[in-house]
């Protein structure tokens, strides 16, 4: 665990991709289904998931699509990154979605489908 | 972070919601960019303007919001969905509409100055040497740092909008004295035009990590610095370039030759013909509305052409004239929205648009839905016109 960006508790499956995310435009807000076909997690939905990615690039308005997600109820439960970017950060703490970074080892032993928990009040702060 | 005795009672909500809001999100910008305080800004330029993006819950964000916020510092703001001139004349529907103007209203009510342009650098000149800015729009944002000489994160939309509230942002590396970048992209193509500028800054946009270096060309003309910026800003984390001679720093070299740009070009084109074309993305500046002008004389567009520019530009542009040729030539000229992400354009009555921008390209595709045929500006006239 490097850092905490915002803090809060949470549980769920891991949903793991490889390609850092854009979210203006690469997710239905209504479902939170990835709908863009470069992604390896396309089709999936990233809704009430631990959601791990390397971290955000592209837009600047991908916040509110984090905050939307939330507004819709298909916001991911928490979210994992190896590195922090500014539109997702500020998307998370806005709407109040628990966000880490981590280092690359644990980024890399992060195993997808497996359900966890996030506490970063918690001196083990994965389960 | 530290905060400061008032930013703390501010964070903690003494001093209304709107202020805790700003500061919590400043809070989690500033663990994410390692800043050790915040300082103070001169300028914000926010995004998350268009209904299209930014939705119902967008839209009641600021509705919300704005009845007691206030901006602290000079604010502009980005294209919405379309220009209230034209919008008669394209099928868009009245809940769009309203939304959209119940957003334009909010940001008034904050203060915010209602440029609806993703270039304010083309509207204002820009403040002195080493000024701190907070920009969302990454075009914006890359254009400041690296040909402005101004500084500024590559904000998004909330940070941005929380450093107009506050008049702060924090204080992270990109806001210090340069660093040495760790990456140098190795341009290897003869005389680029603007579209192999934006190829260039898509590629290094992924390669790069917060600021790369570019060796191999001469300073660009301005077309092709916006081109180059809004590429880059595109397809990654990257706020800042600078054009150095070839083997002047250890950094990692990169180099982006005809296969490296013709990957890109294979990511991002995916037809040979496009209905429409549409000019601007980045929104045009007044001299690129003058060249435009002198390419089109005595010439007519094939299909029809939307041209994007800011409404302080298209105002000077009609004073000097430099719209006369455009119109003639079947150009419609729109303000206050753009390429990426406008209404006005969508799949149900467009297929494939023809563009030079690398960053419509990838919008148009992955946001609208629709096709794209990328060439440079010199082959759109050549082809398209007549």
């Amino acid at each position: 665990m490097k850092k905490i960006i915002v803090k809060g508790k949470a549980k769920g499956v891991i949903l793991k991709s490889k390609n850092p995310i854009n979210f203006l435009g690469s997710v239905d807000k209504k479902s939170g289904v990835i709908h863009n076909e470069k992604y390896d997690i396309f089709n999936k939905s990233i809704k009430d998931s631990i959601f791990v990615f390397p971290h955000g690039v592209g837009s600047s308005v991908g916040a509110y699509t984090i905050f939307s997600l939330k507004s819709n109820n298909t916001a991911p439960a928490a979210m994992i990154c190896q590195k922090a970017d500014l539109t997702v950060a500020s998307g998370c703490a806005l709407a109040n979605i628990p966000m880490i970074i981590v280092s690359n080892d644990e980024f890399d032993s992060i195993e997808d489908g497996k359900e966890i928990q996030i506490d970063t009040e918690s001196e083990n702060i994965l389960n | 972070m530290e905060l400061t005795k008032e930013e703390q009672a501010a964070l903690n909500g003494e001093m209304g919601e709107s202020l805790k809001t700003a500061y919590r999100i400043l809070v989690a910008t500033g663990e994410a960019t390692n800043a050790e305080k915040l300082v103070p800004i001169q300028w914000a330029h926010l995004s998350g303007v268009n209904y299209n993006t930014i939705g119902d819950s967008g839209e009641e964000f600021l509705s919300i919001l704005s009845k007691d916020a206030k901006v602290k510092v000079k604010t502009t703001l980005n294209p919405m969905g379309f220009d209230i001139d034209n919008v008669s004349k394209y099928n868009l529907d009245q809940n769009f509409i309203e939304k959209q103007q119940s957003i334009r209203d909010s940001y008034i009510r904050m203060g915010v100055d209602p440029t609806f342009s993703c270039t304010p650098y083309e509207i204002y000149d820009l403040p002195e040497k080493n000024t701190q800015v907070s920009f969302a729009e990454s075009n914006a944002a890359i254009y400041a740092n690296s040909l402005g000489n101004l500084k500024t994160n590559k904000e998004s939309a909330f940070s941005a909008l929380a450093s107009a509230l506050t008049g702060k942002s924090p204080y992270s590396d990109l806001r210090k004295e340069n660093t040495e970048s760790s990456t140098t992209i190795r341009m290897k193509l003869e005389n680029p035009n603007e579209m192999d500028f934006g190829l260039l800054g898509f590629f290094a946009g992924k390669v790069a990590d917060t600021s790369v270096s570019i060796s191999g060309v001469a300073k660009p003309d301005k077309r092709s610095c916006k081109s180059l910026c809004a590429g880059m800003g595109t397809s990654g984390t990257c706020a800042k370039f600078d054009f150095v001679g070839e083997e002047d720093n250890d950094s990692e070299k990169v180099d982006f030759g005809k296969e490296e740009m013709n990957n890109i070009f294979d990511e991002l084109n995916t037809t040979e013909s496009g209905d429409i074309i549409t000019l601007g993305s980045p929104q045009l500046g007044l001299d690129e509305l003058s060249d435009l002008s002198s390419m089109l004389k005595g010439r007519a567009f094939t299909k029809s052409c939307m041209i994007f520019c800011p409404r302080a530009i298209q105002n000077q542009a009609r004073k000097l004239g430099y719209t006369n040729e455009i119109e003639k030539a079947g150009g419609e000229i729109l303000s206050d929205c753009c390429t990426c992400l406008t209404p006005l354009i969508n799949k149900d009555e467009t297929d494939a648009v023809t563009t030079n921008s690398v960053k419509a390209a990838y919008y148009l595709k992955n946001s609208t839905g629709v096709d794209v045929n990328l060439k440079s500006l010199s082959k759109i006239v050549e082809e398209d016109t007549k």
